[in-house]
């Protein structure tokens, strides 16, 4: 005889007021096996646990029913409540009688007897309940951060620091990202280098830290402290182990002329090149898209071999100027890329974000006009090390601005271009470029048109009255319609909304403060994972409130912009929380896996194997017994109990544990049948 | 080569005489045959679609219905025509505007209400305007070749006003802001295109007769932007953008002291001079400004 206890919670009003708890504790009360009843308040809060701890001693229960909400809500906290008092942590039953009944209803008519009904299917339920033991998995003690922006930086650092070994993976030749772009940061106008570079530098000098530039995660196969990455290593064409990054290959390349990917096209780069001089490593990579001798070496692979005498093409290039230049012999025409495979037991994606692209508003003549740059453009002529040498001068004709206008929300809160959401930091870099602009040239006058100035953060509203009242700023709260040039400056028509009337303004240069979206293979890297993604392709938390830097699937967590957007410091502060998620994961040699998962009646299995065809996450695996015959097994790491494979499994010889069928039929039972006891008014 | 019913609305039979004049010039030299739409009526324009919904779908509608059943596609030169008739092809895609409409045509058609019409479901007919009727590539190559006096030396600024481009989603123009239809064509004729950026600015459309100053002031923002890019003409295939900017020319000097003798042309007309008809024969002189 089983000696179930139930406990009705009233969740404030949330239940109790379209459930009668009263009459739904009262009904359970005459409900076979049920030796005790009670209902209160808040029975996830310590006194309820605690009454329910008494009630499992008191009343020697051995299963129990948590009326309340729904699992995913709150059935660990109260499997180990009953855990501590002595129970086996899976004889728990939660009844859902708030998401399912007491906030879909309008009032106790409805929701007390469907209450009593789900409750009383939840005991018969558990009748069948076994105690189920959890298995334990081994954990690989090594992490997996991919992209090296100042998320992945922090992240890396921060596990590398606490004894873990860090695979950094980034797909540029560099790390840094967006930050290493930057002039200064907002608000306290710190030199974005100055504070970044020296972890860049303490990055590739950790010695717990591989640092893989120029690669990409190809496949990610495994589970929660078992993952298995395959990471490509894309052709540098220069021997990392030999070049010391000298830098007298980048002087002698005769290819030279083609826009530089980190200085956003203002400035050019040769064939061979180093993104900026602070990169790390300090390695240059050869472009074979530019590159004379590894287009020729292309063109001599497509070529047929001699028909005569069946010689393969030559292949020799046609430069190779770096080559014979490099003292170090490091230039390797012939590299080809590589994918290593390697074990991880956890993963952070920081992969960030990318900017959106202005020419779909063609009204702002982004593109046709060279003096409407990006906000991102326009960190790069403020610095030092940018293509203009820190001066700000026009792309048009290399004059000084007098003239600046600003615009906010290109390409945030439009839905016309299918970004509904703020971007989060247009407002304070723009107030940012408007001060550095007049610390540049005191006679700059800058205007700025905004929808709202959105300046939430420390010291982040004063920042923004300091741009307009110390730096002079003219704030015009309303839309662009066009910009056209007119001479040698642009014209800048709008609407001032606060005075309710159309305004021009002449610009010498305009600044579009573009939005922040996923990255363009946001998704891909998704499917990669198996994490889910929202419609724009930002990564989606597994709790936006308390499970803030993990995603749906268990060892993988992710950090910064790839989750939507943010600043540097909240980038930082989430690449510091994931580092924590995954200490705390591979802190111990092996964790504990599911218990409520399939698992095959091997004696009974024909092999059909159905159960491997239908399972979602690769987790059937076949064994050949000692008879011969080759039989399913689940993979307890793999399984995450969805019980696809034992619905489907034509011999019903898969179990889906704490599913059995007895304790499904019984559910039923319970609900389609009277009760043995019928209560009497 | 193409066979259209030609619908020349108010404006090609009244005020843009010499764009039709010289359309049908030009099409004949194209091999491309215009069959006037028989017993055409008003297609909407501002006066219905200013005062009531339902009459400035009707109105565009039974041509659409007349159109339909030659089973040719419908050309429609003046810009506005173009517009109201496509606009109108949208708006009954939805069935309770189309039965609302569908009522107001048996009526006028002395049917009685809610029988059939007698070609109940004709394929929609496809309306062209200028630009896309003469625009395409096949057309390009055969006004190149048929050009006998090139244009050289002529600077033009190609003028596309507000509704060959708007409603994007309704007219589908090559770019909302920088379209290059026009341009491509009139450079076929040998002329210097210049790059401006006032192509769809507004010429104050209909405000021509009750705000006579704001059309003076956008005119002369639209001319001082043609003059200062060098231009030595204006080319538009709007009837509308062609009366304010070349009518008003005058006015527009006198009240801002100003000194513009921009000659405005029709695509057509300037076709035609490229084709080496004589300019009084594309009725040039029903120009003001010349």
């Amino acid at each position: 005889m089983a000696r179930i206890g139930v406990f009705v919670c009233r969740c404030g009003s949330n239940i109790g007021a379209t459930v009668d708890v009263k009459k739904v504790v009262e009904a359970l009360g005459q409900t076979p096996d049920v030796v005790f009843a009670t209902d209160y308040m808040f029975m996830c809060s310590e006194p309820g646990q605690t009454q329910i701890q008494a009630a499992i001693r008191d009343h020697n229960l051995d299963r129990v029913v948590v009326a309340a909400c729904s699992p995913t809500m709150h059935f660990r906290t109260f499997s180990s409540a009953i855990q501590r008092a002595g129970l086996n942590p899976y004889m728990l039953e939660m009844a859902n009688i708030r998401e399912q009944c007491s906030w879909v209803h309008p009032d106790k008519a409805v929701g007390t007897p469907k209450a009593t009904d789900i409750v009383r299917m939840a005991a018969a339920k558990t009748r069948w309940f076994e105690p189920l033991y959890p298995h334990e998995i081994g954990v690989t003690r090594r992490a997996l951060v991919i992209g090296g922006g100042v998320a992945g930086i922090q992240a890396a650092l921060d596990i590398a620091n606490a004894g873990v070994p860090v695979v950094l993976v980034e797909r540029s030749p560099s790390i840094g990202g967006r930050m290493a772009q930057l002039d200064k940061t907002f608000p306290t106008l710190d030199c974005s280098g100055c504070i970044l570079t020296p972890r860049m530098t303490e990055v590739s000098q950790h010695p717990n830290i591989t640092l893989r530039t120029w690669s990409e995660v190809a496949t990610v196969r495994g589970f929660v402290g078992n993952f298995e990455v395959d990471i490509l290593q894309k052709p540098r064409y220069i021997d990392e182990s030999k070049c010391t990054g000298c830098g007298e290959c980048l002087t002698r390349c005769p290819w030279k002329g083609f826009p530089l990917e980190f200085d956003e096209g203002l400035g050019t780069r040769s064939a061979v090149y180093r993104p900026f001089p602070q990169a790390v490593p300090n390695k240059p990579v050869i472009d074979p898209e530019t590159c004379m001798a590894l287009k020729s070496i292309a063109e001599d692979a497509d070529r047929r071999p001699d028909p005569l005498t069946g010689a393969a093409p030559k292949r020799k290039p046609k430069c190779g100027l770096c080559q014979k230049t490099c003292p170090r012999e490091a230039v390797d025409f012939f590299q080809q890329p590589k994918i290593t495979t390697e074990k991880f037991g956890a993963v952070v994606l920081a992969n960030g974000f990318r900017l959106f692209d202005p020419t779909v508003y063609g009204e702002y003549g982004y593109g046709r006009y060279p003096d409407v740059i990006t906000s991102i453009q326009m960190e790069r002529l403020m610095n030092a090390a940018g293509p203009t040498g820190g001066e700000i001068r026009r792309p048009s004709d290399g004059k000084h601005p007098r003239s600046v206008v600003f615009l906010a929300c290109v390409g945030s809160r439009d839905e016309h271009v299918g970004r509904p959401y703020c971007s989060k930091i247009c407002c304070m870099y723009t107030a940012k470029h408007a001060i550095m602009l007049k610390e540049h040239d005191p006679h700059v006058q800058t205007y700025v048109f905004y929808m709202d100035v959105r300046a939430g953060g420390k010291g982040y509203d004063e920042f923004v009255r300091r741009a307009q009242e110390e730096y002079g700023a003219c704030y015009i709260r309303g839309r662009v319609s066009k910009i056209y040039p007119d001479g040698d400056h642009l014209v800048v028509m709008g609407e001032d909304t606060l005075m309710g009337m159309p305004v021009q303004v002449e610009a010498d240069m305009v600044v579009l403060a573009t939005g922040v979206q996923p990255q363009a293979d946001a998704g891909d890297m998704a499917r990669k994972l198996g994490i889910s993604y929202d419609g724009y392709g930002f990564i989606n938390e597994s709790h936006p409130k308390l499970n803030p830097v993990e995603s749906n699937t268990a060892g993988i967590f992710v950090a910064g912009m790839t989750i939507g957007p943010k600043d540097i410091p909240e980038s930082v502060s989430q690449a510091s929380a994931a580092a924590a998620k995954v200490l705390g994961l591979l802190s111990q040699p092996t964790m504990l896996g599911e218990a409520m998962i399939s698992a095959v009646s091997q004696a009974r299995c024909t092999g059909c194997f159905t159960c491997e065809q239908v399972c979602p996450y690769n987790a059937v695996e076949r064994v050949t017994l000692r008879d011969g015959r080759q039989v399913a097994q689940i993979n307890e790491g793999l399984c995450k109990g969805c019980g696809v494979c034992a619905t489907a499994c034509p011999g019903k010889v898969i179990n889906l544990r704490g599913f059995s069928d007895q304790a499904l039929l019984a559910q039923m039972n319970a609900l389609f049948t009277l009760p043995e006891v019928v209560a009497v008014d | 080569m193409y066979t259209y019913s030609y619908f020349p609305g108010c404006s090609l039979h009244g005020t843009a005489k010499e764009y039709d004049h010289s359309l049908r010039l030009v099409a004949g030299k194209l091999g491309v045959e215009l069959q006037e739409l028989e017993d055409w009526s008003c297609c909407g324009a501002t006066a219905a679609h200013s005062t009531d919904e339902l009459l400035a779908l009707a109105l565009p509608a039974r041509n659409l219905r007349l159109a339909a059943m030659t089973g040719r596609p419908l050309l429609a030169p003046c810009v506005m025509c173009f517009n109201r008739m496509r606009v109108t092809q949208h708006q009954l895609e939805n069935p309770a505007r189309r039965q609302a409409v569908e009522a107001i045509l048996a009526e006028a058609a002395g049917r009685p209400v809610g029988e059939p019409a007698t070609a109940p479901s004709q394929p929609p007919v496809e309306v062209l305007g200028l630009l896309q009727a003469f625009g395409n590539d096949e057309m390009l190559a055969a006004i190149e070749a048929a050009v006998t006096r090139p244009l050289k030396g002529l600077k033009a600024v190609c003028y596309y006003g507000c509704l060959s481009v708007r409603p994007p989603e309704i007219v589908h123009p090559d770019s909302l802001e920088n379209p290059q239809v026009m341009d491509r064509l009139i450079a076929k004729l040998g002329a210097e295109v210049l790059d401006w950026p006032f192509k769809t600015e507004c010429c104050g459309g209909s405000l021509a007769l009750a705000r006579i100053d704001i059309v003076l002031a956008l005119g002369r923002r639209l001319l001082s932007m043609a003059r200062s890019v060098g231009a030595d003409c204006v080319v538009t295939a709007c009837p509308m953008c062609h009366s304010n900017l070349d009518t008003r020319q005058k006015q527009i000097n006198a009240k801002f002291g100003e000194s513009f003798k921009l000659p405005i042309y029709y695509v057509t007309e300037l076709m035609g001079l490229a084709f080496g008809y004589s300019a009084s024969d594309l009725w040039l002189n029903k120009h003001l400004t010349a």
